[in-house]
């Protein structure tokens, strides 16, 4: 195979015909860059809705439910153990909100290497207390250094820092909902209300804002003491307990294992957020369902032109083959033709592609739900390029074989008698 | 005289739109320098001949020999080979490939070929383009000149690897009569210049007794060698 002479046919013929060229690479162009675009734009989306909960959810969340006993007393009698027994309205049993033994439980997980981190809250229900009106709510008292390490918890707060929180004993992070209710600010005091009825007045150290209104209109973060000190409980008083892995994938055999271990209910992220990772997918599948779309449509548009110009070249095909061109050489002039479409076409989307998401990245987005965003997201990937060159030139490669494969079993003989 | 192509027993049939035996038991040789026409009624066969001996129409019974050497069965890729070194077409029409020079097309069989490098193909191409008169037009797009031209420019294309025969297909039934005569003139002068055989496919009956020999056909047998 003389390759010189092939790729200086196959580059004559795009130069002559500079215009179907153009249209055919073009087509690859948009297509690619428009899957460039796509994809680094809705990933991005999709990885910032996703942080929007995943960040602030631990991988594996430990508490103590309340549920009844799955072992009645009557199952351990043997003697009608082949009858079946019916215990109607079973109540949980009494049994303490509290994980027993959780500072040694902390300990322990903090020291397994898997772990990123874990720390302990504290979640009870309280009353807002705003003259006359009282407000239900969540108090949970955190530890507020590592919550903000482990769960990007400073992202959440809109007025003050985690320090603040930290540095004050009798501080309160309020719910930007609850505060815009009660028209309180940074500053001011709110009391709250235990379920006992002990009141105990707060001071406004910061505004907590999720994004998620249900959220923000009735959740309140202190510190672990001093909500210790609210209840009244001792300092190994703990309810849950939040862990953090360094692999995602982790989560599920270790839930099962400290469930196992602990006789606490332990439950992973991908149980708790399973329609996330439904929704990621379904947008990944949108995203790549267009994306192919638009590149079949760009392949249509190569093979066309490609039919056409072999049409056009048929006397060239014949006498081509006439004076010692293989059906394999004129083939290959035809593939190599292709190919140039599917590198040029395929090199300017990937940059038409960089260029239109690097604008939108650019584009200023201002929302309450996160206060950190303030533009457009973006998820530049090496892969999407990799992924969007190869599928260009598959892609070309198919449109411009069957054609060829055409001017490969051309008869030169029907050609030049025909005439 | 060592003959250049031999055709032994060749028959052909034509299956569509009814089967037909077009090439009935085809029997001669091309001698080394010799200028061969093969004159004949159209429908005679003698264009169906041409492109079975030219490699192209490889659907025949009978055996083929070019140089001596056996080259019916050949596989696809080998008969481009043996297209490409040995044999130099001229058609009726001129087949130049139109966005290419005079010189490109001229070259392009030998650049295939591969076996001289890019300036000893274009310095030999220059000069068979001398031999034809037609040098000066080596740099002009080959849709921009005139009919005559095109077929001398066809004849340079045949000529570029040293082919063993040159076949033609009606090389002059596009020309006037002016144009024919140069083109039967380069013919003859090649054949006696350069010991290079011909065998040429013709309706005129002026051409045909200028040739060294006639072959006739009628009803796809030879009839008169």
């Amino acid at each position: 195979m003389n390759w010189t002479v092939i790729l200086h046919i196959a580059k004559t013929h795009l130069v002559t015909k500079i215009k179907q060229t153009a249209t055919a690479a073009l087509g690859v162009t948009f297509g690619i860059g428009a899957y460039i675009t796509l994809v680094c734009f809705m990933t991005g989306l999709n990885s910032m809705l996703d942080d929007l909960i995943l960040n602030q959810t631990p991988h594996i969340h430990i508490f103590n439910e309340i549920e009844p006993s799955k072992n009645q007393p009557i199952d351990l009698y043997t003697k009608i153990e082949s009858s079946l027994n019916m215990v109607h309205s079973i109540k949980p049993k009494q049994s303490q909100k509290k994980i027993h033994n959780a500072l040694p439980l902390l300990i322990y997980l903090n020291n397994d290497a898997k772990v990123r981190g874990a720390t302990p809250q504290i979640k009870t229900q309280i009353f807002y207390m705003a003259g006359s009106i009282e407000l239900g709510g969540n108090l949970t008292g955190i530890k507020v250094l590592e919550e903000a390490r482990l769960f990007n918890f400073e992202d959440y707060i809109i007025n003050g820092t985690t320090l603040d929180l930290q540095n004050t004993d009798n501080g309160i992070l309020l719910g930007a909902g609850i505060a815009d209710k009660m028209s309180l600010d940074i500053g001011d005091r709110v009391l709250v209300s235990t379920i006992k009825g002990d009141i105990f007045p707060l001071k406004i150290v910061g505004m907590f804002q999720s994004g998620i209104a249900d959220i923000d209109n009735i959740q309140s973060f202190v510190k672990l003491k001093t909500i210790q000190r609210i209840l009244g409980e001792a300092e190994n008083y703990i309810t849950d307990i939040n862990v953090k892995l360094y692999d995602l994938a982790e989560a599920i055999p270790m839930a099962q294992r400290i469930e196992a271990q602990f006789n606490l209910k332990a439950i992973d992220i991908t149980t708790a957020n399973a329609q996330f990772e439904t929704g990621t997918t379904i947008r990944n599948l949108i995203t790549y369902a267009v994306s192919i779309t638009l590149l079949i449509v760009a392949g249509f548009g190569i093979y066309n032109i490609l039919n056409m110009l072999i049409y056009e070249k048929m006397n060239d095909i014949a006498i081509l083959k006439a004076t010692g061109f293989s059906g394999k050489d004129v083939q290959m002039i035809f593939m190599s033709q292709a190919i140039i479409i599917g590198l040029v076409g395929g090199f300017l989307g990937l940059l038409i592609g960089y260029v239109l998401s690097s604008i939108i990245d650019r584009i200023p987005f201002n929302t309450e739900a996160l206060p950190t965003v303030t533009t457009y997201p973006i998820n530049h990937n090496i892969w999407f390029y990799v992924i969007g060159i190869t599928f260009a030139m598959l892609s070309t490669f198919l449109a411009g074989y069957l054609p060829s494969q055409k001017a490969n079993k051309i008869d030169p003989v029907q050609i030049i008698r025909g005439q | 005289m060592n003959p250049v192509l031999e055709a032994k027993n060749i028959n052909k049939y034509f299956e569509k739109p009814v089967s037909f035996h077009v090439l009935k038991d085809i029997n001669f040789k091309i001698k080394e320098g010799e200028f061969a026409s093969i004159m004949g009624k159209s429908g005679c066969g003698k264009s169906t001949l041409l492109y079975i001996l030219s490699t192209m129409d490889t659907d025949y019974q009978g055996q083929l020999f070019l140089n001596n050497e056996l080259i019916t069965g050949q596989k696809r890729d080998i008969l481009s080979r043996i297209r490409n070194k040995h044999i130099g077409f001229v058609f009726q029409f001129h087949y130049l490939l139109s966005e290419f020079s005079v010189l490109e097309n001229v070259i392009l069989p030998a650049k295939k070929l591969g076996e001289k490098s890019l300036p000893e193909i274009k310095a030999y191409a220059m000069e068979k383009l001398r031999i034809l008169d037609i040098h000066t037009l080596a740099d002009k797009k080959a849709s921009r000149i005139s009919g005559g031209e095109k077929q001398r420019v066809a004849i340079a294309r045949a000529l570029i690897n040293d082919p063993a025969i040159i076949m033609g297909d009606e090389p002059t039934g596009n020309l006037d009569s002016h144009n024919s005569e140069n083109v039967f003139n380069i013919f003859r002068q090649l054949c006696d210049d350069q010991g290079l055989s011909l065998l040429v496919v013709t309706h005129d009956k002026d051409f045909a007794d200028k040739t060294d020999r006639i072959i006739e056909m009628e009803d796809g047998r030879i009839i008169h060698s």
